[in-house]
């Protein structure tokens, strides 16, 4: 008996659109059953910290760095917003998608490699980043943020920046065996990075060794990026803040990639 | 000439000491239905993932519909659908919506989408409830569902991991009937099992798997014949007495096989007049299974 002749096409390749696509649209036909909720956490969160930084402290501090108090968290909560609608789902997301729901055993049954799903859902979940960022900054206008039209490249940076978390909490899901690994990331982490990252104070203050520390921080460029877009480019700085970000993204891109091809593929 | 939909040669897949499968050959004719019947741990699940790669095996070749896997195994995924043995189903999702999502992970064109969903709620008899949320469904439903999805793209191949297990017999004999339906339509079907009646009512031929090899292949007509004969005198008494009976039929030159209450004494036509007080039955599939596996199924 000989094997069946295959029904012979173009050898399918990398990266293909048509995958991406196939992953993209069960992403978004999830989403419209649960967006409230989504929605709710991931915007209401940096908000509260925007009032309670930007009233709180604001009250004692005045202003900061040349800026008013609120205006000053008010741009820096942009990028705990984008940590917190991407690092955080990728995590949890793709945990109970492999373990409990099993979903991406029926995507790999489908023509779809684990580099299209891994990059598929941190594109989803980077442009979730891109909107829900935007959140804390409409919030600041609404109290006396004056708008600029830099602020159009907010949602740039927010997706850029959130392509980054969402391929880092991909890989952290990855690389755990169970939930309670995500304790001591999120402890060792991404607190300490969402606190010195220049959100709720300016690093310049710092002992030189955590501004030069600061530097390795993704969200610090996402926050100082987001406050220049609101207040004045700072030309070559900026570029290199989002070139920073751009290879920030493409290293734990592959990372996220390496990680679930080792948890779904025996 | 026949093709093969499947041909696998002398695969083995490691996990860790443990050698899941353990040089397994087998082959799936284009059109034919084969079940891969084995008990818990012989290996099934492990094959099927070989064969969509969700697992590499460490040495042997493996084509499935002409292509090699795992290299070009993205191609042949496209025209292979898949049933998992646990269900996996967007549960939050209506029933349309889970098969929507798998007309474009299958890349069914825009124009014959609908067309593709419609199919497949009528294959799973689901027309009616296509706007219910599918934790709203029965077990039964949503394993149709789940058959239904794999299904949306019209495969060449259709794989199907423990269709029925964990069901009423009523919802069994459902699927049972829907399976059969896509097999009359010349679907190639590799299905595994640990269900001797599905094994027997629906493979064309079936392979029985133990410990990661395949220990017998044929039609389930021939298995039986092959390794049980035509008849069999179940015996039933106190251990001691089952004990006897053995002995005598091993003097005999006859098999035995133990089911908990009774000594089942094989291929009995041919015994010379060797007849203790017991009763006669024909031989069946099970009988050839417990006597290749040495393990009592389900």
């Amino acid at each position: 008996m000989t094997v069946a002749t295959p029904a012979r096409q173009r050898r399918l390749g990398r990266l293909e659109r048509s995958a991406l696509t196939g992953v993209l649209v069960r992403e978004v036909v999830n989403f419209s059953s649960y967006w409230r909720s989504s929605t709710f956490s991931s915007t209401v969160e940096p908000t509260i910290y925007l009032l309670a930084f930007g009233f709180g402290f604001g009250a004692l501090v005045g202003r900061i760095g040349g800026y008013e108090y609120v205006e000053f968290v008010g741009t820096g909560t942009v990028a705990t917003a984008v940590l917190f609608s991407s690092a955080f789902p990728a995590m949890f997301g793709t945990f109970v998608k492999y373990q409990f729901q099993r979903t991406y055993d029926a995507i790999l049954a489908a023509p779809v490699d684990t580099e299209e799903l891994v990059t598929a859902e941190a594109l989803w979940i980077a442009t979730r980043a891109g909107v829900y960022g935007c959140v804390p900054l409409l919030v600041a206008i609404a109290f006396g943020l004056d708008p600029a039209w830099g602020m159009l490249a907010v949602p740039l940076i927010a997706w850029v920046s959130g392509f980054g978390w969402a391929c880092f909490g991909i890989s952290v899901a990855g690389f755990s065996k169970s939930f309670e690994n995500f304790n001591y990331v999120v402890s060792a982490v991404l607190t300490p990075l969402f606190l010195v990252a220049g959100t709720f104070f300016p690093l310049d203050r710092l002992p030189g060794w955590a501004q030069f520390l600061g530097n390795f921080n993704p969200l610090h460029h996402c926050v100082e990026l987001v406050r220049h877009a609101a207040f004045g480019w700072e030309g070559w700085t900026d570029l290199l803040r989002l070139g920073v970000l751009v290879v920030f993204g493409l290293v734990v891109w592959r990372i996220a990639i390496r990680a679930m091809t080792r948890k779904l593929i025996d | 000439m026949s093709d093969l939909a499947i041909r696998l040669r002398g695969v083995v897949k490691r996990y860790g000491p443990i050698t899941a499968v353990d040089g397994l050959d087998l082959d799936v004719p284009l059109g034919t239905c084969v079940g891969l019947l084995g008990p818990n741990g012989a290996g099934k699940s492990t094959t099927m993932r070989l064969l969509t790669a969700q697992a590499i095996a460490d040495e042997g070749e493996l084509e499935l519909l002409g292509f090699r896997l795992p290299e070009e195994s993205k191609q042949a995924r496209a025209q292979l659908g898949v049933t998992p043995q646990l269900d996996n189903l967007d549960v939050t999702l209506t029933v349309e919506q889970n098969l929507l999502v798998f007309a474009y992970l299958y890349r069914i064109g825009r124009g014959e989408r609908r067309d593709a969903v419609e199919r497949a709620l009528e294959l799973a008899k689901l027309v009616d409830r296509r706007d219910s949320r599918v934790d709203k469904l029965s077990g039964g439903m949503r394993r149709r569902l789940l058959i239904a999805r794999a299904l949306v793209h019209r495969p060449r191949l259709v794989l199907l991991d423990e269709p029925t297990v964990g069901l009423d017999p009523q919802v069994r004999q459902e699927l049972w009937a829907l399976v059969d339906a896509l097999r009359s339509e010349g679907t190639t079907i590799l299905m595994s099992t640990h269900y001797i009646e599905e094994a027997q009512r629906l493979a064309d031929t079936v392979l029985i798997m133990s410990h990661g090899k395949a220990v017998a292949a044929g039609t389930p007509a021939e298995l039986v014949r092959e390794h049980a004969g035509d008849e069999v005198l179940e015996v039933y008494g106190p251990p001691s007495r089952l004990a006897e009976v053995e002995a005598e039929a091993a003097g005999e030159g006859l098999r035995t096989r133990r089911t908990g209450t009774s000594v089942s004494v094989l291929g009995v036509e041919s015994g010379n007049g060797f007849a203790p007080e017991g009763e006669r039955r024909p031989a069946n599939l099970e009988d050839v299974f417990v006597l290749l596996t040495g393990e009592e199924i389900a």
